[in-house]
């Protein structure tokens, strides 16, 4: 389809604000001359029917949870209940300018602190700052908190930080935004961390470990006391990535198992929308001994009144400007509140069962990595398929396109060959994982009577596989708009950014 | 109360077919020390009715000021939003995706971002730009740290008339990498251009914010020029309405241009969810950080887009990639690509130019009120600061008579005590504007 660049007609506009009065003084005349543009942005100028029709065919060349069965894993993939959206958009909530008073904003600072607390309570921690803007910022924030008591208790020399090799890529990025070397651990054969490794790696130089629990594997680290125990001893701090917390919610808490400080993602866990990619929220929940180092401001409860808190001395600092994601805390507050605890404790649950049911659905034709009761999620090691047939996981990914599904993640995790992670979610129906067994087993079929059909996928799409070699070795990242600036006399080189392909 | 579809029965069947007894023994995995044998102590559960009556009850006891006497922006601004916004951006199948690992099946987000990204470089006259961050504050943070990176150098140059919020974000972090970081006061409302000369020695980057945090209009070509002198990268943090009718970065030879898209039809959301944008040229392209959206050909030779250079990234490079950032924030940016183009260049450029007339109608009626002075005499846009006496009182007293009075000043700027920084945006009417100034007398007396 055309971009709206090309849909561009000059002239055509709708009127939003005031038109210009005759009398009125020129905007430019209070600007110096220095100080003005001469070429005006090249923005569209289109109608609003043409908007609407543009975005809603963008809409429909979009997969999503209202659309389509999405069993990514490890992006946990429910539903998002409109109730959500109604309340974060009521005017009382959306309409807040951050710096307005703190007596004008009683009622949020209400909920935010309330959901402070619920975060504390469902992850066994003492304290909650809500301010990351996303999971890998809290994964950043958790760091900084570990570094800032490391410093404090003059450990200067700890500077590095073990990772499991399942572990999901931010944690060694963030590892290396804080300052710190990644000393990456390996799992045994059973999916978890190798213990005689891990000792091997823990020294006087150790600040810390990142554990994901459950791991990407859809695994709970069995030993993760120990883990912990073994961590400590050594005299590092033990951060938890909580990407995969919608298993264990209501059954076991972080902050019993030995985790020192632990971030949510609230678009995962507690159905904030993805958004195509954002935004997140990923509030840090931490033990009483790391509270000091939190973010500011925090919230205080004081009698009835709630109110910021700057005056930590100790504290970080800021993490990202003003309080956070607002919108994905009254989101995530009020999923909260409408399932209570007997609700949180059951997400768990049926997550779990789902995504065994599927398993057990699947595991007679596939190679299951890790065959034995799975949490959330289960991994595929589609490496038998590919040396028979030649089909890869990601041929039979975009094969379940043509089926209506999104695929699942694949190559991911990178311990696990030809890998095919799949989260089903709770809130997906027990026909829903039936239908999308039936159609990964029919691709499997396919790839045995028709490789080259599966190979070629997907061939009901808006397009066809795209070439990504093409996108990044000559990158074009914009539309060249038409523009009033008369074309270069040469024509521009082969795939250079704003030249027509 | 859940959004679960499996019955009694359903489960019955699914626990035999996974060959375990109960649900339970799903679990038997978490040792038996560590599990949770008591509900959690959370409220309890609120069917939706209920749970839509508490929710009105917390906003009620939240206060809203009408649109036209909000005079407060200091980094969060009230502009007027067209219905269609938020009509599109209500659509689930926006809402309900995920970032577009599968091309294919992802037209529409990537198309969308695409075309953000090209509007990103028209206002900012910039190369390349990613498909946004998650605000303004990390945005200029990322900017630092491609500096830092590009010319291994550990000292940042930022202007004391950059938003006090993000210099605080930038700070965080740096702080603990071992950077040293330079601010420049204000002087009379703008950088000092001249004690940045002395500054810029060995420095990674000079950051400058325009408008500034207190309005006035920056001359960053000239803080360009000396930044490139001393082999600095030049970063700008700007306010992408204000671009509609200021000179583009990118005109004024900046290599990094950042910004807060919440002007472009976010709501204000009390701070959050918004969408930074990091825009550069393109010789930085590979160090910039997050998702960027990229055009490319299908296997039948048709355009389409797509992730590209994902070899900057976290899941691919790991430890070795150009940031930590996984997500970006590619709803809010749909809101601003909408806004964009619903407006268009005409469109937008009147929202800017009624920001500018208003704002200077404003300083010009509060000019004559006894007791009220404008100090800085700098070219501004839509934001400009007023010395009144007693700013904490003042406001009070505004808020009763219904107005968000603008910041108090002296919080962040401790030189500026008895200041007030105010806003106009096209909300605010003339009729507004006199209220204010009315009230504001009202409460001076």
């Amino acid at each position: 389809m055309k971009t709206i660049f090309e849909k561009s007609h000059p002239g055509r506009s709708t009127a939003y604000v005031a038109a210009a009065g005759a009398d009125e003084k020129p905007a430019a005349s209070f600007l110096p001359a220095s100080a003005l543009r001469t070429r005006p942005p090249g923005l569209p100028e289109v109608s609003e029917l043409e908007i609407v029709r543009h975005f809603t065919e963008l809409s429909h060349r979009t997969f999503s949870i209202d659309g389509n069965f999405y069993p990514l894993g490890s992006c946990t993939m429910k539903y998002n209940p409109k109730i959500n959206e109604k309340i974060a958009a009521m005017p009382g909530f959306a309409k807040l300018h951050p710096l307005q008073g703190e007596d004008t904003v009683q009622g949020l600072l209400e909920l935010m602190w309330n959901l402070e607390r619920m975060l504390a309570e469902i992850s066994g921690m003492e304290a909650v700052t809500l301010q990351p803007a996303a999971g890998a910022q809290g994964e950043l924030t958790g760091l900084l908190l570990i570094r800032s008591h490391h410093q404090e208790t003059r450990q200067d020399q700890r500077k590095e930080i073990l990772i499991p090799d399942s572990a999901h890529g931010t944690n060694p990025a963030t590892a290396t935004l804080s300052g710190y070397k990644t000393v990456s651990v390996q799992s045994d054969e059973r999916g978890g961390v190798d213990l005689e490794d891990l000792k091997s790696k823990l020294s006087e130089r150790t600040a810390g470990m990142m554990i994901t629990n459950p791991s990407t594997l859809g695994l709970f680290e069995e030993n993760i006391q120990a883990i912990a125990d073994l961590v400590h001893k050594a005299g590092g701090l033990v951060y938890m990535d909580g990407a995969n917390m919608n298993a264990i919610q209501g059954k076991a808490r972080p902050g019993d198992f030995g985790i020192d400080v632990m971030h949510f993602n609230l678009h995962k866990t507690f159905s904030t929308p993805h958004g195509g990619g954002g935004p997140g929220s990923g509030p840090v929940a931490c033990k009483k001994f790391l509270e000091p180092y939190l973010p500011v401001p925090r919230i205080q409860k004081e009698g009835a009144a709630f109110r910021f808190d700057f005056g930590q001395p100790k504290s970080i600092g800021k993490v990202k400007a003003f309080w956070g994601n607002i919108g994905m805390h009254i989101r995530a507050y009020t999923y909260i509140r409408f399932h209570g605890p007997e609700g949180i404790r059951r997400n768990a649950e049926h997550a779990v069962l789902n995504a065994n049911y599927l398993m057990s659905l699947l595991k007679k034709r596939f190679k299951v990595a890790y065959p034995r009761i799975c949490m959330h999620e289960f991994v595929i090691d589609n490496t038998p398929y590919a040396k028979k047939t030649g089909v890869r996981t990601l041929d039979m990914a975009k094969r379940l396109l043509d089926y209506n599904y999104h695929p699942p993640t694949i190559y991911f995790p990178l311990i696990v060959h030809e890998a095919m992670m799949i989260e089903p979610t709770e809130t997906e129906s027990r026909e829903t994982l039936e239908a999308f067994a039936s159609a990964l087993l029919k691709i499997a079929d396919e790839a045995k009577s028709n490789p080259e059909l599966v190979k070629k996928a997907p061939h009901t799409m808006p397009v066809k596989r795209l070439d990504e070699v093409r996108a990044a070795k000559n990158p074009n990242v914009k539309w060249c708009t038409p523009c009033d600036v008369p074309p270069p006399p040469e024509e521009p080189e082969e795939g250079t950014p704003g030249s027509r392909n | 109360m859940d959004y679960i579809q499996n019955t009694p029965a359903d489960a019955a069947e699914m626990l035999k077919s996974i060959g375990v007894g109960s649900v339970d023994e799903l679990f038997a995995a978490i040792p038996e020390g560590v599990r949770l044998k008591r509900p959690l102590e959370i409220p309890p559960a609120l069917p939706e009715q209920d749970l839509l009556a508490h929710l009105q009850a917390l906003a009620a006891k939240n206060r809203t000021f009408d649109a036209g006497r909000c005079f407060l922006g200091a980094g969060a601004y009230n502009h007027f939003v067209p219905a269609v916004v938020d009509a599109l951006f209500s659509r689930g199948e926006f809402l309900s995706a995920y970032t577009p690992y599968q091309a294919e099946a992802s037209q529409g987000t990537l198309q969308h971002i695409f075309e953000f990204q090209t509007m990103i470089c028209e206002l900012t006259g910039m190369d390349v730009a990613n498909a946004s961050h998650y605000d303004g504050g990390t945005a200029l943070e990322e900017a630092v740290a491609m500096a830092v990176d590009h010319t291994e150098r550990k000292k940042v140059v930022l202007s004391g008339s950059v938003n006090p919020q993000y210099r605080a974000v930038v700070k965080s972090l740096f702080k603990h990498l071992g950077a040293t970081i330079i601010e420049v006061a204000q002087v009379r409302g703008l950088t000092p251009v001249a004690t940045l000369k002395e500054a810029a020695q060995d420095a990674a980057c000079i950051v400058l914010q325009n408008p500034n945090f207190l309005g006035g209009i920056e001359d960053l070509a000239a803080v360009s020029e000396i930044a490139h002198a001393a082999g600095a990268l030049s970063i700008a943090s700007v306010n992408p309405v204000s671009l509609a009718l200021l000179k583009s970065p990118g005109e004024c030879g900046c290599d990094i241009a950042v910004g807060e898209g919440q002007p472009l039809g976010i709501e204000m959301n009390f701070g959050g969810p918004w969408a930074g944008f990091i825009a550069a040229k393109k010789e930085f392209i590979r160090g910039m950080p997050g998702r960027i959206v990229g055009e490319t050909v299908d296997a039948a030779g048709q355009r389409g887009f797509t992730l590209t250079l994902q070899a900057r990234e976290q899941h691919i490079r790991r430890e070795k990639a150009s940031s930590n950032i996984c997500t970006n924030q590619a709803l809010m940016a749909l809101r601003a690509t909408i806004y964009l183009e619903t407006l268009g260049p005409g469109g937008l450029r009147r929202v800017a130019e009624l920001c500018v007339q208003r704002s200077h109608e404003l300083a010009a009626k509060l000019a004559k009120v006894p007791g009220v002075k404008i100090p800085f005499q700098y070219p501004f846009f839509h934001e400009f600061v007023a010395e009144v006496p007693h700013p904490a009182q003042t406001l009070a007293k505004l808020q009763e008579r219904g107005f968000l009075g603008g910041l108090n000043l002296q919080l962040a700027f401790r030189d500026l005590r008895d200041h007030l920084l105010l806003c106009c945006t096209e909300r605010n009417t003339s009729a507004d504007i006199d209220a204010f100034v009315l009230a504001l007398t009202e409460s001076l007396r």
